[in-house]
C-alpha cells in the first residue's frame, strides 16, 4: 500500500510539475505573437474607458467577455448590436434607462465620457474570442 | 479545549455568523430585484448589493477559517498562540477593514473587478492584517515541539491563499489581461488552495469525530490535497477558453478541469470510509452531520455541478450565464461554508463546556439550510438552461429571455427562505451556547 511518504511525494511532485507548467503556457499565451487583443492598439480613450467601466462597477450587473453579472444584458457585442448612437443615449441619460422594467444607474456621463466607454466597447468588440464572440448574447447581424 | 488561547476563536466564529445574516440580507436585495421589486434602487442598485453579497461571503468564510486556525493550530501543536492580544488586534481590524469596505460599495468605492471588489487602498491593509494572522499562526507552528500533517496542510493552505492575493492587486490597461490575473486569485483560491484549508480542517474533524488513526488520514489528506493540484492549477486554463488568449487553453483547461472533480470524490469518499472505519464514536452528532455532509456536497456542488459547464463545449454556450450562479452557490455552500459550520458545530461544545451534541433544532437547521439550499440551486439551474436555449441557442434578446425566467426567482425566493430559517435556528444554538470561559478548559475528555 502506497506509504505516507509516497502520498507527500505525490503532492510536493504534482504541484510543482503542474505549477511549471503553468507559468510556461501563461508566458507563451502573452508572448507578441499570440495576442489575440490587439494590445497594441490600446490607446488613451479605451483605458479611459476601462477605468470608468471598473469605477462604477459596471459588471456588478453586466458581463463583458461572458464575465460580471447576469441581471443585465452581455455587452461584448454591445456596438454591433446597438450601434454607438444608442448606447450613447444609455450612458448619457439622466434617468435610470429601463426600457423593460429593469433600472440601470442614472449616471449621466458627459459626452466625452460616453465617447471613452464607446472605444472601450469598440476595443472589446474585436477581440477574437475563440468562437465564443458568435454565440454571446445575441447579434444584430444575425438577426 | 485544551489551551486557553483558543477561546479566541470563538470571535471570528461569531464575527462569522454576523456577516452570514447580512450577506443573505443583501442576496434577498438581489432576488427581489430580480422579480421586479426593486425599491431599494437608489440606495443599493443590484451592483452594490452583489459586491457586499460576494464580499460579504468570502469575508465570513475568511474569519471561519482563521477562527478554525486559532482553534486548531495550538491543539495540534500542543502549545498556547503566541500572543493573544495580537489576535484579537487583528479581529478587530478585520471586521474594520470588512465594514469600511462594505460601506464604500454604497457610495460607489470600488475597484468593479468581479469578487475583487475591495478598493487598493484597503487591499494594503488586507494585506497588513492577514501578514498579522500568518505571523501568529506560523510562529505557534515553528515554535511548536509537534507539527502534525494536519496543521501544516491547513497552515499552507492559508499561506498560499494570502500570496495569491497579490495577483489582484496587479493593474492592467488590458481587459483580458485584467481578467486573465483576476482568476489566479479567484480560481486558483477556490479550487486550489482553500482546498487545502478545507481539507486540512476536514482531517482534523474526522481525527476527533471518528477516531481513526492519524497516519492512515494524513496519508489521505495528502493523496486529496495531490489530486487538488494537480488538476487544479492548470484547470484554471476552463476560465480562459473565451476571454482572448490562446486556444492552447482550450485543450490544457478542458482536460485538467474535468479531472478537478476526483479531488472532491476522494474527499467525499475519504470522509465517508473514515467514519465507517471509526470505532470511537464521538457524542457531538451534530459536528458529524455537518462534516459529512460538507464532504457529500462539495462533491455535487463543485465536482457535479461544475464538471457540467466546464467542457468547452459547453461552457461556449453557458459561459456567463445563470448556469455560473447556480454551480456558485452549491460550491461555495457545500465546500466552504458547511466546513466553517462543521468547525463551529465541533468547537462550540468545547469551547463553552455546554455540550449541546444533539438537539432538533440543530437538525432542523443542518436539514433546512440544505434542502433550501439545493432547492435555490434547482431554481437557478432551471432559470440558467432556460437562459442557454433561449438566447445563446435561439438567439432571443436578453432582456425578452429575462422576462420569460424570471418565474423562477420566485421559486429561488422561496427556496431562500426555507434555507434562511435554517441558517436562524443554526445561529440560534450558537448563541444558547454562551461565551467561551475557563471552566471549559480540559472538561472536554473526548477530544
Ligand atoms: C444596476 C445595474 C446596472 C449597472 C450598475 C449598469 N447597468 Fe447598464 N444596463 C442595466 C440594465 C438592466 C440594462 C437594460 C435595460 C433595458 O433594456 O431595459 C442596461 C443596459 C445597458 C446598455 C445597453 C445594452 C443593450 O443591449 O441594450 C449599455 C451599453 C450599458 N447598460 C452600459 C453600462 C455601463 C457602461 C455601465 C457602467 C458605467 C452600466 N451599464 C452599469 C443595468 C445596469
Ligand atoms: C469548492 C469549489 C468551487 C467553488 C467555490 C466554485 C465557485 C465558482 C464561482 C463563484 C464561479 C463564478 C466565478 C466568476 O465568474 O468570477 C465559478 C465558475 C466556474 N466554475 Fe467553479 N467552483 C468550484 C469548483 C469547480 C470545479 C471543481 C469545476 C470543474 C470541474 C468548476 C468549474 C467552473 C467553471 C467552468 C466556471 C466558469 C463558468 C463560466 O464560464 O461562466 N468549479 N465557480
Ligand atoms: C439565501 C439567500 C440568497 C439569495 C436570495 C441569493 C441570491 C443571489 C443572486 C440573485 C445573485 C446574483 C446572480 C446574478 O448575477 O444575477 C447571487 C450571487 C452569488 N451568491 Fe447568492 N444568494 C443567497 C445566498 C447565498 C449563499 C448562502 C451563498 C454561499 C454559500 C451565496 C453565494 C453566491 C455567489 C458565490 C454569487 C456569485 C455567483 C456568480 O457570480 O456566478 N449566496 N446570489
Ligand atoms: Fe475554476
Amino acid at each position: 500500500m502506497l506509504s505516507k511518504k509516497q502520498a507527500r511525494t505525490f503532492f510536493l511532485g504534482g504541484t510543482m510539475l503542474t505549477f511549471l507548467i503553468f507559468i510556461a503556457l501563461t508566458i507563451y499565451s502573452f508572448s507578441g505573437e499570440q495576442d489575440q487583443a490587439n494590445t497594441l492598439q490600446l490607446n488613451e480613450p479605451i483605458v479611459r474607458g476601462k477605468q470608468l467601466w471598473e469605477k462604477n462597477n459596471c459588471m456588478g450587473c453586466h458581463t463583458i467577455l461572458g464575465e460580471g453579472a447576469y441581471y443585465a444584458p452581455e455587452l461584448t457585442k454591445v456596438i454591433d448590436r446597438r450601434g454607438k448612437g444608442y448606447i450613447k443615449a444609455v450612458l448619457m441619460s439622466p434617468v435610470s434607462w429601463a426600457p423593460n422594467g429593469r433600472k440601470m444607474v442614472a449616471y449621466g456621463f458627459t459626452d466625452a465620457e460616453a465617447e471613452d466607454l464607446i472605444a472601450f466597447f469598440d476595443w472589446i468588440d474585436d477581440i477574437d474570442l475563440n468562437g465564443f464572440d458568435r454565440v454571446v448574447s445575441p447579434l444584430a447581424k444575425d438577426k | 479545549m485544551k489551551y486557553k488561547s483558543q477561546k479566541v476563536a470563538y470571535w471570528f466564529f461569531a464575527l462569522s455568523m454576523l456577516l452570514l445574516v447580512l450577506q443573505i440580507v443583501y442576496g434577498f436585495i438581489m432576488g427581489f430585484a430580480r422579480v421586479g421589486m426593486d425599491g431599494l434602487h437608489e440606495i443599493i442598485p443590484f451592483n452594490t448589493a452583489r459586491a457586499v453579497h460576494t464580499n460579504l461571503l468570502v469575508v465570513w468564510l475568511l474569519s471561519g477559517f482563521m477562527g478554525a486556525a486559532y482553534y486548531i493550530i495550538p491543539e495540534e501543536s500542543k502549545r498556547e498562540l503566541v500572543s493573544v492580544k495580537l489576535a484579537y488586534v487583528q479581529l478587530i481590524s478585520l471586521a474594520l477593514v470588512g465594514v469600511t469596505a462594505i460601506i464604500g460599495y454604497h457610495f460607489n468605492w470600488w475597484e468593479g473587478r468581479k469578487f475583487l471588489e475591495i478598493p487598493r487602498q484597503l487591499d494594503y491593509l488586507v494585506v497588513i492584517n492577514v501578514l498579522l494572522f500568518l505571523g501568529l499562526i506560523l510562529l505557534t507552528l515553528y515554535k511548536a515541539k509537534r507539527r502534525t500533517t494536519t496543521s501544516i496542510v491547513l497552515a499552507m493552505g492559508l499561506l498560499f491563499a494570502a500570496l495569491l492575493y497579490l495577483p489582484g492587486m496587479l493593474p492592467f490597461d488590458s481587459q483580458v489581461m485584467d481578467s486573465f490575473f483576476r482568476w489566479w486569485v479567484v480560481h486558483l483560491w477556490v479550487e486550489g488552495v482553500w482546498e487545502l484549508i478545507m481539507g486540512g480542517i476536514l482531517s482534523f474533524l474526522l481525527i476527533k469525530l471518528t477516531g481513526v488513526d492519524r497516519e492512515v488520514i494524513e496519508k489521505w489528506l495528502y493523496v486529496i490535497v495531490g489530486l487538488t493540484f494537480l488538476s487544479g492549477v492548470l484547470g484554471t486554463g476552463h476560465h480562459y477558453y473565451y476571454i482572448g488568449v490562446n486556444d492552447i487553453w482550450i485543450i490544457v483547461g478542458g482536460i485538467f478541469s474535468a479531472l478537478e472533480p476526483l479531488a472532491f470524490l476522494g474527499m467525499a469518499l475519504f470522509a465517508i470510509n473514515m467514519y465507517r472505519k471509526g470505532e470511537k464514536k464521538h457524542p457531538n452528532k451534530l459536528a458529524l452531520f455537518w462534516t459529512l455532509g460538507c464532504a457529500i456536497v462539495s462533491f455535487v456542488g463543485a465536482g457535479l455541478l461544475g464538471f457540467a459547464h466546464t467542457l468547452p463545449q459547453t461552457n461556449l454556450y453557458t459561459h456567463g450565464t445563470l448556469v455560473t450562479a447556480m454551480h456558485g452557490h452549491l460550491a461555495f455552500w457545500g465546500a466552504y461554508a458547511m466546513i466553517v459550520l462543521a468547525m463551529i458545530s465541533y468547537a462550540m461544545p468545547n469551547l463553552t463546556g455546554r455540550k449541546i451534541y444533539e438537539s432538533n433544532r440543530g437538525r432542523a437547521a443542518f436539514w433546512l439550510s440544505n434542502i433550501g439550499m439545493l432547492g435555490m440551486t434547482v431554481a437557478f439551474g432551471v432559470a440558467g438552461v432556460a437562459q442557454v436555449y433561449l438566447e445563446r441557442k435561439f438567439k432571443m434578446d436578453f432582456m425578452m429571455v429575462q422576462n420569460e425566467i424570471s418565474i423562477h426567482f420566485v421559486t429561488l425566493l422561496i427556496c431562500a427562505t426555507l434555507f434562511t430559517v435554517g441558517i436562524i435556528f443554526y445561529i440560534l444554538d450558537f448563541i444558547k451556547y454562551g461565551r467561551p470561559n475557563d471552566e471549559a478548559l480540559e472538561t472536554a475528555e473526548h477530544l
